[in-house]
């Protein structure tokens, strides 16, 4: 960190006065945790000079929930229902990505047609997650609705299969251990196949909305630069390291699922800021299509789920485990212990979006305030996920 | 030119606005309480409890096991089992709950209940509209507000319920079997067909 602050009490309650204003000191400001473009309840306890912000420090914890400790009293089965809330607007990934981890753990085979349905929900996932957060980032830039509501409306086709797959719209808790809970209604991958290849024509009117915009090149270029040395070092992953132009994408490194099956591209940005990081997911959507494509075309009948695992008093040999897989934020892996026991020994998640932001101080130093908001909706933030 | 983004940026919204007059894709509202979307086949919302017949009480297929109550994550339902016991669908005499509570504003929907019973006796409901006017026991469903006869069932999701009704009838008719001649077939207990 390039700035540093003493202690936390003295950012709790600043020394301000009129008189120490007017010398030129700081001034220290806290915005949020009630403040609408902070996605959730964040908070950031800035120090600024004029308008230019010259220390930050984020504050998060609000939205604290003992996930993990819950996980450690509760079946493995039970855990996968909150797993859900973590990051609530991609269910399914977080959900795929527990799965992953506890069939590591107890070495569960998963058929075929549950592996190419859980590479299509995630894709679906992906979709939808770039499409809003799209929309939240110019919403937080001054292009108040209009963008906001067009993602939403694909949003809402894609939610729409959700629940006709699941049972729910949000909170999916479809994947279960070797396999998913259900198979796909009839008409169910004709319609998805049919979003699917309309979304181009979003993807288009999105980019013509906003890609040439004069405003919002202003307001992202050469704005909150991540230098890809510092985002290796402080582990940030998913578009906002492939940002910075570095090549790391956990689909490709581990090969998880059946992604090795399909053929796509990793987009990579090059100067590492906002916009950068606005178009690699415009980039990462056109990709996740042509996944849904080839998935489309591939998937076989045939059962969704391993019939050896027990529902009921599921216990997982002795051992460790950890399960990774690529979520739209960035590398969400479940670390687990079992004792042998119905309930992990530990359990731990690794949240993407609250290791991405701590490298926050760093982008917003020397920028405005109007940046910061910028800024952290670019990195991708969902405080379910930050606080846990 | 500068502001050239802009105007493009401005085509597409008016492509939008005089496009929602036309295109039912870009005009996707729907007026809520006056237009209803139906719902999908497998929506969930909060569980309930099926019966056989006309007696919510004889026909509960519930049988107290307490398998649901164990496994549910936020510990929603309360079970207490009964001191005699009642013939359930196979003629069988079984446990059922003197009470079963289901706390749905602890409940959070999430199915398992549904998956681990192996009674069949407990799924998932579609009532979505159940804003009460108070927080603590208006929303404790008891025994009585949950047992719902086994035509509901069949009535919110008929593909599930001509399953789940399948594989009880199979299942009746290899009990009968395994008892063979002398003790007659419970034909009127078994599950009514649809």
């Amino acid at each position: 960190m390039s700035a540093t602050v003493e202690t936390l009490e003295a950012f709790e309650r600043p020394p301000v006065s009129m008189g120490s204003r007017l010398e030129g000191e700081l001034l220290e400001v806290s915005m949020g945790p009630q403040h609408p473009s902070t996605h959730g309840v964040f908070r950031m306890n800035v120090a600024l000079e004029g308008e230019v912000v010259r220390k930050l420090k984020p504050v998060f914890g609000y939205l604290h929930r003992n996930h993990e400790k819950l996980g450690e009293n509760m079946s493995y089965l039970g855990s996968m229902p909150y797993t859900d809330r973590l990051d609530y607007f991609c269910s399914m990934t977080n959900n795929w990505a527990y799965a992953l981890s506890v069939e590591k753990l107890a070495g569960i085979e998963v058929p075929e047609r549950a592996e190419y349905l859980r590479v299509i929900l995630a894709e679906l996932t992906r979709l939808q997650n770039h499409a809003s957060l799209l929309g939240f980032l110019l919403n937080d830039m001054g292009a108040w609705g209009t963008p906001l509501m067009y993602a939403f409306r694909e949003r809402e086709k894609i939610l729409d299969l959700f629940e006709s797959l699941s049972g729910s719209r949000m909170m999916c808790d479809y994947m279960r251990f070797g396999g998913c809970r259900c198979d796909t209604p009839s008409g169910w991958m004709e319609q998805a196949r049919k979003i699917v290849d309309r979304f181009p024509r979003f993807i288009d009117e999105l980019e013509q909305l906003v890609v040439g915009n004069e405003v919002v090149i202003g307001r992202t270029q050469n704005v909150g630069v991540l230098s890809p040395e510092l985002a290796i070092n402080a582990g940030i992953t998913g578009p906002m390291l492939r940002a910075s132009g570095v090549n790391y994408d956990v689909r490709k490194v581990d090969g998880y699922g059946f992604y090795p099956r399909f053929k796509f591209r990793i987009p990579l940005g090059e100067h590492g800021d906002t916009y950068d990081r606005l178009m690699i997911r415009v980039l990462e959507m056109r990709e996740s299509l042509s996944i849904l494509k080839q998935a489309f075309d591939q998937i076989p009948p045939g059962p969704v789920i391993n019939p050896k695992v027990k529902i009921r008093a599921f216990r997982p040999p002795v051992g460790e485990a950890y399960g990774r897989i690529e979520s739209p934020k960035g590398e969400l892996g479940f670390y687990l212990i079992s004792d042998g026991g119905p309930n992990p020994y530990r359990y731990r998640v690794r949240p993407p979006s609250f290791i991405n932001l701590t490298v926050l101080e760093d982008l917003c130093l020397g920028h405005t305030v109007a940046d910061v908001m910028v800024i952290l909706g670019s990195v991708d933030i969902v405080m379910g996920e930050v606080d846990r | 030119m500068i502001g050239a983004g802009i105007l493009k940026g401005m085509a597409v919204t008016a492509r939008n606005f005089v496009g929602s007059y036309f295109d039912k894709e870009r005009l996707i509202t729907v007026q809520y309480p006056e237009e209803r979307n139906p719902l999908p086949e497998n929506y969930r919302n909060f569980p309930f409890l099926i019966y056989d017949g006309d007696d919510p009480h004889a026909g509960l297929r519930c049988v107290a096991c307490k398998i649901c109550e164990k496994e549910c994550p936020p510990q929603c339902i309360y079970i207490v089992k009964s001191d005699d016991k009642k013939p359930d669908y196979m003629g069988k005499p079984q446990f059922y709950p003197k009470i079963f509570d289901i706390d749905i504003s602890v409940c959070m929907s999430c199915q398992i209940c549904v998956e681990v019973c192996p009674f069949e006796a407990i799924k998932m409901d579609k009532e979505f509209e159940l804003s009460k006017r108070e927080r603590f026991n208006a929303l404790l469903l008891r025994k009585e507000d949950l047992a719902k006869p086994n035509e509901y069932y069949h009535k919110i999701s008929p593909t599930a319920a001509a399953e789940v009704d399948a594989k009880l009838a199979a299942a009746a008719e290899a009990a009968a079997k395994k008892k063979t001649a002398p003790a007659a077939p419970p034909a009127s207990a078994t599950p009514a067909t649809p």
